[in-house]
């Protein structure tokens, strides 16, 4: 992991509340695998104080994308840089999805802002050979980046303003109908709430689904210990997010344990 | 107390640059009893880690020390989630002292930090004057550690020091107790949360404490206004980051008054400019903590800064510093960068 100072080089607004950051990084681009994340620092102020942990959103040559909503006073500051601005950024971290393995279709299944990890995993698992489809979902047409970021993109809209109307479990169910469940592994980001009803659907249909868990961190490093999750398994009660995780086994992990960030 | 700076108020001593020999490198070396520190930067307990996850910013060996987090008798979990919350200008943590207990860390942590040649400052949780006892003497069989330092502070857990904390005779006595256990370097960390934390000091001195460590999180609180919950699970939690550092100076002046043994200042401090105010205040050694969270290479940052202010003001040694508060005057504002 490292740690550098970077300069902006696009921002700009994607989608309702949706926004975007590219900047350029050798080192941390060319060490940085699906599923990790990277910590970044608003500003040099104390207030906000502590980084904001992003996934990995895209990574094109040397040039590293995130992706995030708007919802307080780091993400308001970040939203708002500009071309040229310098950026403290800190990473890659976390352990990447564990995407390696005998299977033929990966199927990425992201809800809101979730969809941040989905595009670098989509072209690794192109580069692997597999097959992918994105199943995407937000509330509303407006919510959604629709502009190529997604590899095969199936769209859910709870109000049916664009693509499936319904949530991304109905538009999986829709698709597994139509090309049936064999030599599949899921991938998924979102609400809790959301990877719950998933985590529900393929564990009664024997599907593995591995989830990218969100929660606020203090160092994104392990060594405040902020971000337990608990664990399901094994001797431990808890598991730290941000170096154990982010991408977990649903099964191996109590999702209701962590508050939803989304 | 033999092989102990004595620090006392070096106050109404005026620096005058003209006048000193601006062109040497400033020492920054301090001794507290057998430990030489080989500058006043520390890191405090729980910001962290072992000392080890942060190889990648920040060479262990450049640190005055490393404080390890809390080591309990038994490895512990730690809090439920949500532990964290950012508040205003700082942060509120309930971690609830997980680590990974003494067995464990005398095993697979301790030779890892010897081999990084760092000074090791072992903090030590408990929920017995017992347990306290037990931890210390483990590490007592053990080569690698520099000093205790004791938590009787901690604001999460039932058991886990507080109820020790602002019991002024139970700090007593574990003093008492572990001075009489080891011949290392023992401070003694103290709560903010008392009335009078300058009687707390002055118990830990009585009962030959080396150095108190002033002072441990603030107890705090935050709500979700839209959902009227805590935003931390344990409701109220230890608060800490920038905010708190007028409130920690005003206790490490009240213990510099109050007692003769250094005084270990913590809270709030995230650059060397905030470390030096607590030099100048009496603190004898500082540890920096929610700033390792934001960059974890801050204190050795901290450390060239405090150099390269000495060296700036013509200082020869970083105990010119200490305790040189001028409260003769009227107070200053300006050269503070005021507006």
């Amino acid at each position: 992991m490292f740690q550098e100072t970077v300069s902006i080089l696009h921002s700009a607004q994607v989608a309702e509340n949706v926004y975007t950051l590219e900047f350029v990084s050798e080192r941390i681009a060319h060490a940085t695998l699906p599923g990790q994340f990277l910590n970044l620092k608003p500003d040099d102020s104390f207030d906000p104080l502590l980084r904001r942990a992003y996934s990995v959103h895209r990574i094109r040559e040397d040039r590293i994308e995130v992706i995030f909503n708007v919802v307080g006073k780091g993400s308001r500051i970040l939203a708002a840089k500009e071309p040229g601005d310098p950026l403290d950024v800190m990473g890659p971290l976390g352990v990447p999805f564990h995407y390696e393995g005998e299977y033929g279709t990966a199927i990425l299944v992201s809800g809101g802002v979730g969809i941040a990890p989905m595009p670098i995993l989509g072209d690794r698992l192109l580069a692997l050979g597999k097959s992918v489809v994105n199943i995407h979902g937000a509330r509303t047409a407006g919510m959604i980046a629709n502009d190529g970021r997604l590899t095969n993109p199936i769209f859910a809209t709870d109000d049916g303003s664009l693509g499936f109307h319904g949530n991304v479990v109905g538009a999986l169910d829709a698709w597994l109908h139509d090309h049936g469940a064999s030599n599949v592994r899921l991938f998924a980001c979102g609400p809790n709430r959301m990877l719950g009803a998933l985590g529900e659907y393929c564990n009664a249909r024997g599907l593995p689904l591995e989830v990218s868990l969100e929660c606020q961190m203090a160092c994104g490093i392990g060594i405040c210990q902020g971000c337990p999750v608990e664990m399901a398994t094994g001797n431990r009660k808890y598991t730290l997010v941000c170096t154990h995780g982010p991408n977990y086994d649903i099964n191996d992990i109590v999702l209701d344990s962590i508050p939803s960030v989304h | 107390m033999p092989g102990c700076i004595v620090v006392r108020f070096l106050a109404s001593f005026p620096i005058r640059q003209s006048q000193r020999h601006s062109s040497l490198v400033a020492s920054t070396e301090i001794t507290i009893r057998n430990v030489t520190f080989k500058n006043p930067v520390l890191t405090a307990s729980g910001t962290f880690g072992y000392g080890l996850e942060c190889e990648s910013f920040v060479d262990v060996a450049e640190l005055g020390a490393v404080v390890t987090k809390s080591i309990s008798r038994k490895p512990r979990d730690g809090n439920p989630p949500q532990r964290i919350c950012e508040t205003t200008g700082g942060m509120l943590n309930s971690i609830g002292l997980a680590n990974v207990g003494v067995d464990v860390f005398l095993s697979s942590k301790l030779p890892l930090l010897r081999e990084r040649n760092a000074t090791v400052v072992v903090n030590i949780a408990a929920s017995s004057v017992e347990e306290y006892c037990y931890v210390l003497e483990r590490c007592e069989e053990h080569e690698g550690i520099a000093g205790y330092e004791i938590n009787v502070s901690c604001p999460n857990v039932k058991d886990g020091g507080l109820n020790f904390g602002t019991h002024c005779p139970s700090v007593a006595q574990i003093t008492r107790e572990l001075r009489g256990r080891t011949s290392k370097m023992l401070a003694m960390k103290l709560t903010p949360n008392v009335t009078s934390i300058a009687e707390f000091a002055r118990a830990c001195e009585g009962e030959g404490a080396d150095a108190v460590s002033c002072v441990n999180t603030f107890v705090g609180m935050a709500v979700d206004i839209h959902t009227r919950r805590p935003k931390i699970a344990t409701i109220t939690g230890g608060y800490s980051g920038p905010a708190i550092k007028p409130m920690a100076l005003a206790k490490v002046y009240e213990v510099r008054k109050a007692v003769n043994i250094p005084i270990i200042g913590i809270g709030g401090i995230m650059n060397a400019a905030d470390a030096i105010e607590f030099l100048v205040v009496g603190a004898t050694l500082v540890q920096v903590g929610t700033a390792l969270f934001v960059d974890p290479a801050a204190g050795t940052a901290i450390a060239r800064g405090i150099e390269t202010y000495l060296s700036e003001h013509g200082m020869a040694s970083v105990r010119e510093l200490i305790g040189s508060l001028d409260t003769s005057m009227q107070p200053s504002l300006i050269a503070a960068g005021w507006g």
